[in-house]
């Protein structure tokens, strides 16, 4: 402990760092005082739902998401063709095309295509096909299981072959091996990226405003028309996006160490 | 002849009309808001490539306070959504121009969307460049550089005809997937009222009422793009790992 | 031979500096809004409005450039330069009049509330109350719905009143609030068979505003003054009428 703290000393009290950490306090001191923020308390019921869904949104959609990845990257790695040609279609479309288009293509697109079923509205999801977040996180879980299905697909290639034929040989099933050796190994190898591509997630999700989905970024817009402040919105925003990037590389660094612990790279 | 396929599936006789090239149909606007996004994305890529370039050199040659300052660039812009960077460059950046050229005595300027678009997304561009970029130069075995060096080879002269084309193979497979993100950012353009792909789909599909229709055939255009993005990209990569071991 | 040229160089540039003023770029939103504003096919812009911004340019002898702006930051956009006036259905309330000036207003049209037919509801608050209500993002009809009718009513807003009208017709929101001319248009569409018209909301002109007018930079004076001329001068002439008649039934021009 205390040579990580004499660690952290070394590298911040650099003369150089601290006339940035002075400049850089200097602008916080000089932002706070001089722009505009009266509108922080009105706004600060709604700011906290947004930052709540956002959070949920993105939580759920990336677990979701990476439940699919998996069987599409087992699929590409180890399926027979019938598996693994629309697994890979599959995640070529969806890395192919904009969030925002999927987004718009599933929310209005679906959407256009109501009138004419009538009997869609007497039907048990019908609460839910009226709302907005479904959709938003069914085209951001299948957004996130398209890109990860790649990675998982190189991850699962990636573990050595000789492991998988020395479990084979010792009479281990298909599903023990699986279970056993290939899938942790490869989550270990595409933990890194996982991390990259979470935050990666996290930067899609303002996206969901436009198909009416209250998040973050929609109260920011809703504080700039109401107000008309440009800036200082965005500027929080902004703040707010860079503290969640933050805690997912902590949290994904934490995930690393507590994985790697033994394991041999 | 294709009346049999009409009168198989009702509806894609109109949805084919919709899209015709020739007015009423709107497959017209749609290329054209095409070709609009690759521009946008062409600039964006090249101007991204520039600034990652001298980012990248700057961290690894800089002095500290360079690589400080390169540092904070690269995370914010990689932890900042496009979109917020999008709507704060776009409003920050003409505001600021229009300011100094009111306090030289000009008229504002109106920057063309295309213009302001390829500015914005090539700053954006341009830390993830530099990273991609940063992590080839520093795969350049030392050895190289090294030797170079004993010969007495400039620095100029060492990054034109070492550094460089021994990086570029180790970069394309980075630079290929940044090609793919900047087509796909110009469609974030449409919220901030460019003229391109995703903003020409939503002007027909409001105007028609055809939501799924227009936007499966952007869709298409995308993938089309990309498809063929990724097969150039990868002629290239083959064309510069001649020689190379193979891998 | 040198002192010649340039002071032949500086009389240029002071008679460029003299020279016509500059084309104004109007301001509309990029998003389709008819029948005021809609893109046609080849990528024209058409519509009620797009012929009086036409008619009023000429007739203030303005050289008038059509800017298609995203709506949603119009007014920044307005404000910082890049473009000259909006005049794309724009009320005229007392909010924005702290950013912008307006001109004289050139109509005005009631707002109604337009809701599914087999479900009851009027356009007050209690009207409202446990249905689901779709608005246009930076508008009065948003503003006003925040003002009166949140808490007991779910709002939703989108970003065009294109896609609010579509989530009607889906089924998604019960209700939505614009323009009576634009819900007018709406409801001659196939989509709008759905629903019917509720009625108007109860006026309130520090929201709703005094009528729809071209949004200018504060203190530019010159510009509101010319579109001012321009709009008395096709009031006075018929062209206002003569375009008027060829999208609505009857004036539109309110007071």
């Amino acid at each position: 402990m205390n040579r990580r703290l004499n660690r952290l000393a070394e590298e911040l009290f650099v003369p150089h760092r601290l006339v940035m950490i002075a400049v850089a306090v200097g602008i916080v001191v000089w932002a706070a005082l001089s722009m505009r923020w009266h509108w922080i308390p009105r706004y600060s019921d709604l700011a906290l739902q947004g930052i709540w869904r956002t959070l949920w949104l993105l939580a759920l959609s990336c677990l979701i998401g990476f439940a699919l990845a998996v069987p599409l990257g087992l699929a590409q790695a180890a399926g027979p063709r019938i598996l693994a040609v629309p697994a890979r279609a599959f995640c070529t479309v969806i890395r192919g095309t904009p969030l925002l288009l999927q987004l718009w293509l599933i929310y209005f697109g679906l959407g256009s295509l109501f009138p004419q079923f009538p009997w869609i509205r007497e039907s048990e999801l019908w609460p839910y096909l009226r709302q907005a977040w479904p959709y938003a996180l069914l085209t951001l879980s299948l957004s996130f299981a398209g890109y990860e299905g790649e990675v998982m697909r190189g991850a699962f290639r990636s573990v050595p072959g000789g492991q998988l034929e020395a479990a084979r040989s010792m009479g281990m099933s298909r599903f023990a091996i699986l279970r056993r050796i290939w899938l942790p190994q490869a989550l270990q190898r595409a933990l890194p990226t996982l991390g990259g591509e979470t935050v990666l997630q996290m930067k899609a999700t303002p996206l969901v405003a436009t198909i009416t989905v209250i998040d973050i970024y929609s109260v920011a817009s809703r504080v700039r028309q109401d107000t008309f402040i440009i800036y200082e919105p965005l500027l929080l925003l902004a703040l707010v996006y860079m503290v969640i990037a933050g805690l997912i590389a902590l949290a994904f660094k934490l995930l690393e160490r507590r994985y790697n612990r033994g394991m041999v790279m | 002849m294709f009346d049999w396929l009409y009168a198989l599936w009702p509806g894609l006789e109109t949805s084919v009309n919709l899209l015709s090239l020739q007015p009423p149909g709107w497959g017209g606007n749609l290329l054209r808001g095409a070709w609009a996004s690759l521009q946008i994305a062409a600039g964006a890529f090249g101007l991204g490539l520039l600034i990652g370039t001298f980012g990248a050199l700057g961290k690894i040659y800089g002095g500290p306070a360079t690589r400080d300052l390169l540092a904070v660039y690269t995370t914010v812009v990689r932890a900042v959504p496009e979109l917020i960077l999008i709507l704060i460059l776009y409003y920050a950046g003409t505001d600021l121009l229009n300011q100094a050229l009111r306090a030289m005595g000009q008229r504002p300027v109106e920057i063309s969307g295309v213009v302001a678009g390829i500015a914005v997304l090539g700053v954006v561009q341009g830390a993830y460049a530099t990273e991609v970029l940063r992590g080839a130069i520093q795969s350049v075995p030392r050895g190289q550089l090294e030797a170079a060096r004993a010969f007495g080879m400039g620095p100029v002269l060492t990054f034109r005809r070492v550094t460089f084309p021994a990086m570029l193979p180790l970069a394309l497979p980075g630079l290929s997937n940044l090609w793919l993100i900047a087509t796909k950012d110009t469609a974030l353009l449409a919220i901030v009222g460019f003229s391109e792909l995703t903003l020409e789909t939503r002007q027909a599909a409001g105007a028609t009422r055809a939501y799924f229709t227009f936007f499966l055939a952007a869709g298409a255009l995308y993938l089309v793009m990309t498809l063929v993005s990724g097969r150039v990209f990868g002629w290239i990569e083959a064309r510069y790992r001649r020689g190379q071991v193979a891998q | 031979m040198r002192k010649f040229a340039l002071l032949a160089t500086a009389a240029f540039i002071a008679a460029a500096g003299m020279a016509q003023a500059d084309p104004v770029r109007i301001g509309i939103a990029a998003e389709p809004y008819p029948p005021f504003s809609s893109p046609d096919s080849a990528g024209n812009w058409e519509g009620w409005e797009i012929e009086i911004i036409d008619a009023i340019c000429t007739a203030a002898d303005l050289d008038c450039v059509i800017t298609p702006t995203a709506w949603d930051g119009i007014i920044p956009a307005l404000v910082s330069g890049r473009i000259d006036a909006i005049m794309n259905s724009m009320s005229i309330t007392a909010d924005r009049l702290q950013t912008i000036d307006f001109s004289d207003p050139y109509y005005n049209t009631p707002t109604v509330i337009v809701g599914q037919r087999n479900m009851e509801m009027d356009a007050t608050p209690e009207g409202l109350a446990g249905l689901v209500l779709g608005v246009q993002v930076s508008t009065i009809h948003q503003t006003y719905a925040q003002t009166y009718f949140e808490g007991a009513t779910e709002l939703r807003t989108y970003q065009t009143q294109d896609e609010a009208n579509q989530d009607l017709a889906a089924g998604r929101i019960d209700a939505t609030q614009a323009d009576s001319l634009a819900l007018d248009d709406f409801l001659t569409t196939d989509a709008g068979q759905c629903c019917e018209l509720k009625g108007a909301v109860a006026h309130d002109e520090a929201i709703l505003g005094a009528g729809v007018g071209a949004g200018v930079r504060k203190g530019d004076d010159a510009l509101r003054e010319a579109i001012n001329g321009g709009i008395a001068a096709i009031l006075e002439n018929g062209t206002y009428d003569e375009i008027t008649s060829r999208y609505f039934a009857t004036s539109i021009y309110g007071n």
